[in-house]
């Protein structure tokens, strides 16, 4: 892999509109870029030869709604080559509006559930997935858990149930409180 | 049985239930509805060094047809809530429930949007077995309890069961 | 009179399967068309043990959230709370000592032979071998009483700290290591021996559930599942953490990538780890196990906290709650090779007491989608066969 400054120069020339810069902290390089040609840069890290990430390792997302950055949404990406066991991040920052980018599914398969499951907590929509719904939540769940703006204890979903009684001779036997 | 309702023949039918009770309680035929580390510490609890098998609970039924003890061991998320539900409900009479761990008596360490906070919310409880996770020590403390309880019961309570759900 | 075969219009049958049947560890759900007894299709279903740990991690500072991390993959729970010290030590730039690393190591490969017994335990139990359990468990229980004579706790443990453990082995625990790693072979060689040459065990596991090499990268495959595959990575010998470098052992490759290879790959990693078990008893060096006490990460002794106004100072600027470690604005990944495959923290800080996201890089999920590719022209016992051999923990699939 190219070092630091090198690799800076050849994502400038290749992505001008969108590439925003490279950080290094504690040893782990992090580029930063536009949603937009996110999947460009993705594919370019996996089939270039100076590259070589063979091996996708993570999707995720950070909602950078209190701690500020260039936008609400940043997907991130953690990449391996396995060749020469070097490790690069990808942050696609994306928007609040229309949280959208392209699926990374064409370029590995492990991006289906993985990024199902940034729909599902954040709202992002990956445009080209070929099954885009609820994974961890039930499919009528209204809102997007990891978001800042969702409160910890939840909006009463988890009280919204059936409660059982049961009669044991004379007595009804009930539930003990509903919270 | 239509035995006590004739009246003045309560010493037949505490025979009856006492006779009734020994064998109920002998032969517990637990159902678990292991989901997380509690469920760990219950196949522990079924190994060889802390036999669940004394107790006459050994043929676990994993049909809550055929079984009439339901051991919610773990947490329980909202997803998890209506299987729980039914599976209590397909369950016939008599049958008794343990919360076994934290997390399906009170929720335990997980004050999220998405546990249900004690299992005890919307299913009657028999018995309780905190920890986190119980040691199987402590899960067979709770069977004995539970056997404790079906000491008391009486034939008589179940004449017919009536199972309502409130909306 | 000659009868003639028609064509009768047959439809597939759709199968549900789970979440609460014995063989799916928990809180599976498979929906499946079959069409006779082989499967057509696969659609897992997950989510049922989705509590919410990211989101809580949010809310718990780092020494607390090692308590909420032992509850993802509690079959192994040390070699979590190893991955989430980790990756806030170097989002601290701390350096634990020697004796504190090779603990750790020690602690994560007794874990890994738990899992993995466990597994073959249960993926045994699934098939119907259910003596294989309970040998396994036997063992499971004496590692369990290695495991409460460190630290008092036989499955949610919570041992390390940010900047060391929580406390030192005490002196019994070396004999009773020794005497643990002279009893496990025999086990391993009678689990070989029921299971190995068995042809009941070959005719439910060769040739099931097959991956190829290249379809294991596709799909992020780590761990046992893809070094069955063929995939010869294994993070303690590329990219070694907690003074991994020092030990020798070897990595298991297998060629097929189906449920035999899988089965064979764990039981040799067992062999593997008692050998690291006994070069880090031999090799333990000796001093502490926390950073330095006077920095402001660990707790002072307990001496210097009662009997001392600057021990009492210190020990309230780490557990008040407007005060605690805070490191700087930053993130950090450490991958770990678990006993599932790659466990990463993934932790972003902005500079307060707690993190801002936590979010664990979970091998089981990353695993098990990877089960419909798997199922081609499988039939339904096979299901069972393959769900059993990729060790699927339902708390780290869904947290």
């Amino acid at each position: 892999m190219l070092p630091k400054d090198q690799l800076a120069v050849v994502l400038k020339e290749k992505f001008p509109d969108s590439f925003i810069e490279i950080t290094d902290f504690r040893d782990m390089l992090t580029v930063h870029i536009r949603s937009e040609q996110a999947l460009d840069l993705l594919r370019t890290l996996k089939t270039d030869p100076r590259f070589a990430f063979n091996f996708l390792a993570d999707i995720t997302a950070v909602d950078h709604l209190e701690m500020g950055g260039p936008a609400r949404f940043a997907v991130v990406y953690h990449l391996l080559n396995q060749y020469e066991v070097q490790r690069i991040v990808v942050r696609a920052w994306v928007d609040e509006e229309q949280p959208s980018l392209p699926s990374a599914y064409p370029l590995w398969k492990t991006a289906d559930w993985q990024e199902r499951e940034v729909y599902d907590l954040f709202g992002i929509e990956f445009s080209g997935h070929p099954d885009l719904r609820r994974i961890m939540t039930p499919d009528d769940f209204q809102h997007h858990p990891l978001r800042k703006d969702y409160p910890l204890q939840g909006r009463g979903e988890r009280s919204n149930f059936p409660v059982v009684k049961r009669r044991i001779g004379s007595k009804w036997q009930e539930a003990k409180s509903v919270q | 049985m239509g035995v006590e309702r004739s009246g003045g023949v309560e010493w037949l039918t505490t025979t009856v239930d006492a006779f009734a009770n020994w064998a109920r309680k002998n032969s517990l035929w637990p159902m678990p509805f292991g989901t997380a580390c509690c469920g760990i510490e219950f196949m522990a609890a079924l190994a060889s060094r802390h036999d669940l098998a004394r107790f006459g609970a050994e043929a676990i039924r994993f049909s809550p047809r055929q079984s009439d003890l339901l051991v919610v061991a773990g947490r329980i998320p909202i997803k998890m809530m209506p299987v729980l539900t039914r599976i209590y409900q397909q369950m016939p009479e008599p049958k008794w429930v343990i919360a076994m761990g934290a997390c399906a008596s009170s929720g335990g360490v997980f004050d999220t949007y998405s546990v249900i906070q004690g299992i005890d919310n919307f299913l009657p409880v028999d018995v309780y077995i905190p920890g986190c996770p119980p040691r199987p020590e402590a899960f067979l403390d709770g069977v004995i309890k539970v056997q404790k309880l079906i000491k008391r019961d009486s034939l008589g309570h179940y004449k017919p069961p009536v199972e309502e759900t409130a909306a | 009179m000659t009868l003639e075969a028609k064509e009768l219009s047959t439809d597939n049958l759709v199968l549900n399967f789970g979440p609460s049947h014995p063989a799916t560890h928990g809180t599976l759900r498979v929906i499946m068309e079959i069409d006779g007894e082989v499967v057509t299709k696969v659609t897992p279903e997950i989510g049922f043990l989705h509590c919410g740990f990211e989101k809580l991690g949010e809310h718990l500072d780092y020494n607390q959230y090692i308590t909420v991390t032992d509850r993802m993959n509690y079959l192994s729970p040390m070699c979590n709370n190893v991955a989430f010290v980790l990756a806030a030590e170097k989002l601290l730039d701390l350096e634990v000592p020697k004796r504190a690393q090779y603990i750790r190591v020690l602690m994560c490969e007794l874990s890994r032979i738990a899992d993995h017994l466990l597994q073959i335990g249960m993926q045994a139990v699934d098939v119907g071998a259910f003596t294989v359990f309970l040998y396994g468990f036997r063992l499971r229980e004496w590692i369990y009483d290695l495991f409460e004579l460190a630290y008092g706790a036989r499955l949610t443990t919570s041992y390390t700290r940010v900047g060391g453990l929580m406390r030192d082995l005490p002196d019994a625990f070396v004999p009773a290591a020794l005497e643990l790693l002279d009893r496990a072979p025999d086990t391993f060689k009678e689990i070989d021996g029921l299971l190995t040459h068995n042809r009941i065990w070959l005719d439910r596991a060769r040739y099931i559930g097959p991956i190829s090499h290249d379809e294991a990268i596709s799909y992020g495959l780590t761990g046992p599942v893809a070094r069955a595959a063929g995939v010869d990575y294994d993070l303690r010998t590329k990219e070694p953490y907690s003074s991994y470098e020092d030990f020798d052992f070897d990595v298991i490759i297998g060629s097929n990538g189906d449920v035999y290879d899988r089965y064979l790959v764990r039981l040799n990693e067992m062999r593997e780890s008692l050998k690291i078990c006994r070069q880090v008893l031999e090799k333990m060096p000796v001093g502490p196990v926390n950073v330095d006490a006077d920095s402001k990460y660990v707790l002072p002794p307990r001496e210097e906290m009662f009997n001392s106004i600057e021990g009492l100072i210190h020990h309230f600027m780490i557990t008040m709650e407007n005060q605690g470690l805070t490191p700087p604005v930053g993130e950090a990944y450490v991958p770990t090779e678990s006993p599932n495959g790659e466990l990463g923290y993934f932790i972003v800080s902005d500079g307060g007491r707690e993190p801002y996201r936590v979010r664990t890089r979970p091998p089981s999920l990353i695993n098990y989608s990877a089960f419909p590719a798997m199922m081609e022209n499988m039939t339904v016992s096979d299901t069972v066969a393959i769900l059993g051999s990729l060790n699927v923990i339902a708390g780290e699939l869904d947290r």
